[in-house]
């Protein structure tokens, strides 16, 4: 849906700004920065900081913990399946390693497994790839130029950016591992946007102080996770794909060990045992939860299974009273909310304005600073820009690109947001989009030390299900980043367990029986819900009313 | 095609069209993506849904209209219903995907056609490149791959989201999708340039040589780190590529 009249006029005052805002980019005048206090002041803005958005966590290892209602409410729930129904005298399916999660954690931990010398089967809730990776666009960040970079200059950005609150160890396995995975991904084939002599194009993000920043396209996860995907389906008899099957809970053993877990079939609902010798929880996000009714950038299955299975098993969470509002979701049109638009835009130069057509806020703060800026613009300061669907959003003024760049930047630098916006009928080189925070990234997750161990041996986990690398805000580029490293080292650790650690023992679930128990102990109202939620539901109420069926015999269930 | 009850009762609710889902009517507000319509009118997704943002390829869809022989295409997750569209989804298609080791392989058509050799049937018909949702010339393409350029296939499929749409209605039983993977795959790895200073950088890293920098910062209190963080340089935002920081205490310049 192209433009209404009434936000045509207000793009008609950013178009008189613009002159002067172009020149002012070009003598290197940026809105000033804000110092760590301004950001502190800032962050009161932050969905974070909402009061009543939170509750306490009743039981388990982080009781007392105050995290996301939606959150705590699945944490609240008792198991999806009863665990004395479950057979586990019989494994349906027997592996080294069970990777759970087949996006960009999980494909690389199976490569890395394998090429450690174990049997691999990748579980996974939708297709292989039907992740948050496949949906980064920006880019993925390493200190490759050592002329200029190193990771000293990264681990400080990304200390800075996580409040100084980062697993130290973490932060530097991080970017230490970065070059490597540069290399690895330019080795299996990723097509990397590049110089004409073959060096990376690299640019900034939010809150760093290098350009290191590689992206191909505006599509980087896509191209990672194609790549990626189509390595892990080249080895088809070393790693077994098992598609629309979520793990619902971990299996352990009577040595205190994991040793797989539990599949649901959604598509003919049985459940399924998986016995392995290590697991690699790599579940991703949890966006399709909507914390505070915000709309997401996540993928369809972003409901945060692993945090459940892996806190039914006593495995501590970190990190997850801050979660990402990314600063520019888009908000128009209606059909496109929630959409991610990169913070590449900002990078090549696009003014974030308010309604006047001015800048409000220094383009490149650390995410949670920048979301926190737009909420205050748009609703304490009033001088958001409304949509015809009764929201606000602010202008990220996209033909600068072009201007500032040269003609055909844009259509180069992001063919998949041009394509996108072509088809609602706005041309981003000649009109601004309209954006506003939208809820991106978890920030935390289950606590794992530098190895991806968990406090469960044989359980291991990388990627956005874990918590510590990004402390308190993850800057952009280091998902991308983190997901490839902390995959890789969970699949290779994994492997070498599985070959020299792992003690075979009776499959139990009586931890989850336990947690059960424990449920009702704390008198929370456990009816009508159930974890993991699996999939967000979209059903419309009307359709819900005449649903009537009294109960379900047969085939008509 | 609709009776008159059916037209009055459309038109009595605003903002509601009728679509058909696998020949069957709903009617739905016209603002909707296909998905959401869908969902709308009672649908559970489980199949033929996954990003929801236009980059997964699971949600393809044909679709048509009354009177008209066309068979029109799309992502269900993009697309905004129009009044009587016919919608059938493509949740899953058989293709053929190869197995290969990408370090072994010549960037040639000869690799392609070893391992796809049903790209010889292309009869040139552009089925394909109507077939695409994301506007991609398809057929042309697949002829470059046939021709030996991988470099063009490589760059012209680059969009692709895989979705199958293609595949599913090519008369020569190509997959074209994987055929296009294996191409940007050969060009990354054998005709692209290396980027040199990465391999610089993975050695400096292998000698260690910014370990004892890291160790020091790992070792500070949050307000000396804080002091270093503020007092970094940035590099310029609109600087050329060869800048160089004025404190060379931790890059390495040779």
């Amino acid at each position: 849906m192209p433009y209404t009249a009434e936000l045509k006029k207000l793009i008609k005052i950013v178009e008189k700004t613009r002159p002067a805002r172009v020149e002012r980019k070009k003598r290197g005048e940026e809105f000033p920065p804000m110092s760590l206090k301004e950001r502190e002041e800032i962050l009161k803005y932050h969905p974070d900081f909402k009061e009543d958005g939170r509750s306490e966590i009743k039981l388990g290892p982080n009781k007392g913990y105050r995290i996301a209602n939606e959150m705590v409410s699945l944490l609240h729930a008792p198991s999806r399946v009863d665990p004395d129904r479950v057979d586990l005298s019989s494994a349906d399916y027997e592996t080294d390693v069970l990777v759970i999660g087949g996006g960009g954690a999980g494909s690389a931990a199976a490569l890395l497994a394998r090429e450690n010398g174990v049997k691999v089967i990748i579980a996974t809730k939708l297709r292989m790839g039907d992740a948050n990776t496949m949906m980064a666009e920006g880019g993925i960040q390493a200190a490759t130029k050592s002329e200029k970079d190193s990771p000293y200059y990264h681990y400080l950005d990304a200390m800075g950016g996580g409040h100084f609150k980062n697993d130290p160890d973490l932060v530097e396995t991080l970017v230490t591992e970065a070059p490597k995975i540069i290399a690895w991904l330019e080795k299996l084939g990723a097509m990397f946007s590049k110089f004409e002599d073959g060096r990376l194009r690299t640019m900034h993000g939010g809150g760093t102080s290098r350009k290191r920043m590689h992206y191909a396209g505006d599509i980087t996860g896509a191209e990672i996770m194609r790549t990626v995907r189509d390595e892990v389906k080249n080895h088809s008899t070393d790693i077994k794909i098992l598609e629309f099957s979520p793990a619902v809970e971990l299996i352990l053993n009577d040595k205190g060990v994991c040793a797989g877990a539990l599949l649901y079939n959604l598509e003919t609902e049985e459940y399924l045992v998986v016995k392995a010798k290590a697991v690699v929880l790599a579940t991703g996000g949890s966006g399709r939860l909507h914390i505070q009714n915000f709309m997401t950038t996540n993928h369809y299955g972003a409901t945060g299974d692993g945090l459940i299975m892996g806190y039914h098993a006593g495995v501590p969470l970190s990190f997850l009273h801050t979660v990402q509002y990314h600063p520019t979701g888009a908000v128009f049109p209606e059909q496109a909310e929630g959409l991610l638009i990169t913070e590449k835009f900002r990078g090549a130069g696009a003014n974030v304005l308010n309604v006047d057509g001015e800048q409000f806020v220094y383009e490149r703060e650390p995410r949670d600073v920048e979301a926190s800026a737009f909420i205050r613009e748009c609703l304490e300061r009033g001088k958001g820009v409304p949509t015809p669907t009764g929201k606000f959003g602010v202008w990220l003024d996209s033909p600068m690109i072009d201007i500032l760049n040269g003609e055909g930047t844009v259509r180069r630098e992001f063919p998949g947001k041009w394509i996108l916006f072509k088809r609602y009928g706005i041309d981003i080189t000649k009109e601004p989009m309209l954006v506003f925070p939208t809820l991106h990234y978890q920030n935390g997750g289950l606590k794992i030390d530098k190895e991806t161990k968990t406090n469960i041996p044989g359980l291991f986990a990388g990627g956005e299900v874990s918590g510590g690398v990004h402390g308190e805000n993850r800057l952009m580029g280091n998902s991308l980043l983190d997901v490839m490293v902390f995959g890789r080292i969970a699949g290779k650790n994994a492997a070498i367990y599985a070959k020299n650690k792992f003690k075979d023992g009776k499959l139990t679930l009586d931890h989850v029986k336990k947690y059960n128990k424990e449920l009702k102990k704390v008198d929370i109202d456990t009816d009508s819900r159930v974890a993991p939620m699996l999939l967000p539901d979209y059903s419309n109420p009307d359709v819900r009313k005449k649903q009537l069926t009294t109960r379900y015999v047969g085939t008509i269930r | 095609m609709s009776n008159d009850v059916e037209t009055k009762k459309s038109k009595k609710q605003d903002n509601l069209v009728p679509i058909y889902i696998m020949g069957k009517r709903y009617d739905v507000p016209s603002s909707l993506t296909i998905q959401k319509a869908m969902e709308y009118a009672g649908y559970q997704l489980v199949r033929g849904c996954g990003c929801r943002g236009g980059i997964c390829g699971a949600c393809g869809t044909v679709y048509r209209f009354p009177n008209s022989y066309r068979i029109e295409v799309g992502l269900a997750c993009q697309t905004v219903v129009e009044p009587d569209m016919y919608i059938a989804q493509l949740p899953f298609f058989p293709g053929n995907k190869a197995e290969y080791d990408i370090e072994k392989l010549e960037p040639t058509g000869a690799t392609i056609a070893k391992y796809y050799p049903e790209i010889y049937k292309c009869v040139g018909c552009g089925t394909c490149t109507r077939s695409c949702p994301m506007d991609i010339d398809v057929m042309d393409y697949i002829s470059r791959a046939i021709r030996g350029d991988i470099e063009g296939t490589a760059k012209l499929s680059f969009d692709c989201v895989m979705c199958g749409l293609c595949a599913a209605r090519c008369p020569a039983e190509e997959v074209q999708y994987n055929i296009a993977i294996l191409a940007r795959r050969l060009y990354g790895r054998h005709i692209a340039k290396r980027a040199s200073h990465v391999q610089k950088a993975v050695e400096y890293v292998e000698q260690g040589r910014f370990k004892k920098g890291i160790e020091q910062l790992k070792k500070m209190s949050v307000e000396e780190l804080k002091e270093i963080y503020n007092a970094r340089e940035t590099e310029p935002h609109m600087g050329p590529e060869e800048w160089t920081p004025a404190d060379k205490n931790n890059v390495i310049i040779e």
